[in-house]
């Protein structure tokens, strides 16, 4: 079906896989690495804001660990941290390899990490500061934004140009995505930034432009670079060719003409047009659901036997999948007005953004770093038994994290249907499911601590290799002797 | 698709078509919304909120508020009530119309409802059928009027009279419009709690206001100092084991009395054209009687009421 699908080289075309990694290593490595430390970090105050619900009067002295605000910082260092950093970052690698060329200019890269990482910095303690926007998933205020978009433009035309350099010159799926993605975010995140915080536009304008950005960031920006991933390594970790190219031109498609559309809540104070269409979108993008489920199924349900060094990356990205796949019906279910009429404005949707932002985006990335570094270096991860235990505290963890918060939506939205539910026996009827989600978030946090030791402990001994060498070179020059070349 | 320029196109316009639907047609459609006239009432609505509720919001905003608290009332229908206001001078003919149009009603009940009244005669009923009710009931000589009714679990657990549209929020930035309610619906808090000294007391110990509550305390919004010379007349009146140690007083800091009084500009009931609702006798006094600005909005007796409300009603 789809002959060039295999990411081996048939014949020599462009460089070869070492000497793109050797271009790719320094800004990868500085994406991945802030990308973990971002995970740690919003691991730590989601840990705090889930333990808040059942003991309020937890940290509740301080402005700054306020829940209003813990809770922001936590959801943007990780979107924006840890999943859009990560993100660009396999996204680049993986232009750079489809394209058989090398990264290009890869120290803007880096600079623009910098720059990004600079902007996140700033946006999170704005936010701990009181300053954030009001407006959920663009919460880091005006004045950090402008380096997280000059980091992404940076990132952004570097990724372009090694799209445009590319000496492969038939495409392959995983590039159609990753290449939309690439153009996305910038359009998105200066439309929303204008409109929303420089620029504001009047009343519920700004809560239906705060929709259509966190739908098109959430969805379409994270579908589009996760399966761009996946459609990469399913069939090579699984060893076998995609299954095949017009179930993912139909992902493609429908992801990019109705996931875009999504987002604004039946019960919304707008127009009644509006949440129509965004249902209608909402669920064609079933559509998208079903080509890849299938794709992937067909693909690594007869996979060959994956090797040792494939097992465990193919694992989160399959982990990945199946969460997508579960992430996406409950969010095509839940746009069905008799089904939102319960489920709108309680967990519910908290629970479908963990299950896709977590539970598919992460896992994927996670299965994509665990592949790319080791071939980035050169060595292998000091501790592959910390790597395995954190396949499986992060997939138990979401588990734990997003069926109680769902369970717990569909309860109070139950509920309070009935004028007859004081809202307070509402409030009780969600707490167990709650106690049973900080679990989940623990485990979570204890994965990504795992993560990013391992990370930490391989970029370590690669430049100690490196130095060792570089110092051993240099004491050999003093102490060879005269005349001797070796 | 294996054109690189063609994959830009395409992604290029499937963009565009969705900023192009909910960007700028929203913005076309609702982005210049102005105050209008509330329905049966010279007033406009809605008023800027005064400049420290403005204050206030800022304080919700930066706190995070929004998480926790929506500020939108759902309505899952509109149904029609028929009020009778007068029984006219001919009580016979009354009688039969009130047989009329309450079937099952028996001689006693019929009388004793004449009896008392404004009486809300009939309730949820469709608008066409409302409107012949109210005309059999005016051709005999009685004084009747169709009450529209909005209905939904947010109106019957008594968070609102309506549900909200866009123009109840045009002089708000940030619109604090919620996607949670992990706290109940604060969109006509205001209605329900309108005494400023219990929201300060929640807000610096929920407990101690409602019991079980899950919102943390705003300690951070009170200041507690030494008593000088006499106490503040602003100190909070706490019972005693949770107040300050002695010779202390907790005073409530500008932002703590600005979020205040944010919240009890929040109310949001004006009849509208694209939310209409009759203010009842007797219905609409339970929830009116301690908010002053009831008594502006309700056109009880207004005739104009009943000229206004047909929007919907395309009977007439």
């Amino acid at each position: 079906m789809n002959p060039t699908a295999s990411s081996k080289p048939a014949t020599a075309i462009g460089l070869a896989p070492s000497e793109i990694d050797a271009s790719c290593r320094l800004p990868l490595l500085v994406l991945l690495m802030s990308g973990a430390a971002w995970l740690v970090i919003a691991s730590g105050f989601g840990l705090i804001s889930s333990i808040k619900f059942h003991s309020s009067d937890f940290l509740a002295g301080p402005a700054w660990l306020t829940y209003g605000r813990v809770h922001p910082a936590a959801s943007n260092a990780f979107l924006y941290g840890f999943c859009l950093q990560s993100g660009l970052g396999v996204s680049l690698w993986l232009l750079a390899r489809l394209g058989r060329t090398s990264l290009a200019q890869g120290w803007l890269v880096t600079v623009g990490a910098i720059a990004w990482n600079l902007g996140v910095s700033v946006g999170v303690l704005g936010i701990l500061a009181g300053d954030r926007t009001g407006f959920e998933t663009l919460d880091m205020p005006g004045y950090a934004t402008p380096m997280v978009f000059l980091g992404s433009v940076l990132i952004g035309i570097r990724g372009a140009l090694t799209f445009h350099q590319r000496r492969e010159q038939r495409l392959y799926v995983s590039q159609w995505f990753l290449f939309a993605a690439l153009f996305w975010f910038p359009w998105i995140y200066s439309t929303a930034q204008l409109l929303l915080v420089t620029f504001p536009v009047r009343g519920v304008m700004q809560s239906v432009i705060a929709w259509w950005y966190a739908d098109n960031l959430r969805v379409v920006w994270l579908w589009l670079a996760g399966l761009g991933a996946v459609f990469y390594f399913v069939p090579k970790l699984a060893r076998r060719e995609l299954q095949n190219r017009n179930l993912a031109l139909c992902a493609f498609w429908s992801i990019l003409l109705f996931g875009s559309w999504g987002g604004i809540p039946n019960s919304a104070p707008v127009p009644a047009w509006m949440p129509a269409l965004s249902t209608v979108g909402t669920v064609l993008t079933t559509v998208a659901l079903l080509a890849v489920g299938l794709s992937v199924w067909k693909t690594a349900g007869r996979g060959g036997p994956a090797g040792a060094s494939e097992r465990l990356p193919l694992r989160f990205v399959l982990f990945g999948v199946l969460a997508f796949l579960g992430a996406g019906f409950m969010r095509v279910f839940s746009s069905l007005p008799p089904v939102s009429n319960v489920t709108d404005l309680t967990w519910f949707g908290p629970a479908i953004e963990h299950l896709n932002a977590y539970g598919f985006f992460a896992m994927v990335s996670f299965g994509a770093a665990y592949w790319i570094l080791p071939h980035l270096m050169g060595l292998e991860f000091p501790w592959p038994r910390l790597a395995r235990a954190h396949f499986w505290l992060a997939s138990l963890g979401i588990v734990l994290l997003a069926a109680p918060l769902a369970i717990a939506g569909v309860l109070a939205g139950l509920k309070l249907r009935s004028p007859d539910n004081a809202f307070m026996d509402v409030v009780r009827a969600t707490l167990p499911c709650l106690r049973v989600s900080t679990m989940g978030e623990l485990l979570m946090a204890l994965g990504h601590v795992a993560f990013l030791a391992n990370l930490a402990g391989l970029a370590a001994r690669f430049y100690r290799v490196r130095a060792a060498a570089a110092f051993s070179s240099l004491t050999l020059d003093v102490y060879k002797p005269a005349g001797a070349k070796p | 698709m294996n054109y690189g320029p063609l994959l830009f196109l395409a992604a290029f316009f499937a963009l565009a078509g969705s900023w192009f639907g909910f960007v700028l047609t929203p913005q076309a459609q609702i982005g210049q919304l102005q105050q209008t006239n509330i329905l049966g009432a010279p007033t406009l609505y809605p008023q800027a909120r005064p400049g420290l509720a403005r204050q206030g919001l800022e304080v919700y905003r930066a706190n995070g508020c929004a998480d926790c608290h929506s500020q939108q009332v759902r309505q899952s229908a509109t149904v029609c009530d028929v009020l009778l206001s007068a029984a006219g001078t001919n009580p016979p003919a009354v009688l039969s119309a009130l047989f009329k149009v309450k079937p099952g009603l028996s001689e006693p009940d019929a009388r004793q409802c004449l009896s008392s009244l404004p009486q809300r005669l009939l309730e949820g009923l469709k608008p066409e059928e409302a409107d012949t009710a109210v005309k059999v009931l005016n051709v005999a000589g009685a004084k009747a009027v169709v009450a529209i009714v909005p209905v939904g679990p947010d109106i019957a657990r008594g968070w609102g009279k309506r549900r909200s549209v866009a123009r109840d929020f045009i002089f708000d930035y940030p619109v604090a419009l919620g996607s949670q309610r992990i706290g109940p619906d604060l969109a006509n808090i205001s209605m329900r709690q309108p005494d400023a000294g219990w929201h300060l007391r929640h807000l610096y110990a929920p407990r101690l206001e409602v019991k079980g509550s899950a919102m943390p305390p705003y300690r951070f919004l009170f200041e507690m100092r030494k008593i000088e010379r006499c106490p503040s007349p602003d100190a909070m009146v706490l019972p005693r084991d949770a107040g300050p140690p002695p010779g202390y007083e907790i005073v409530p800091k500008p932002e703590a009395i600005a979020l205040v009084a944010y919240l009890l500009s929040l109310r949001a009931d004006a009849p509208l054209f694209e939310a209409p609702l009759t203010f009842a006798p007797g219905a609409g006094a339970a929830g009116g009687t301690n908010a002053p600005a009831a008594a502006e909005l309700t056109p009880t007796n207004a005739p104009a009421a009943s000229d206004a409300t047909p929007t919907n009603a395309p009977a007439k």
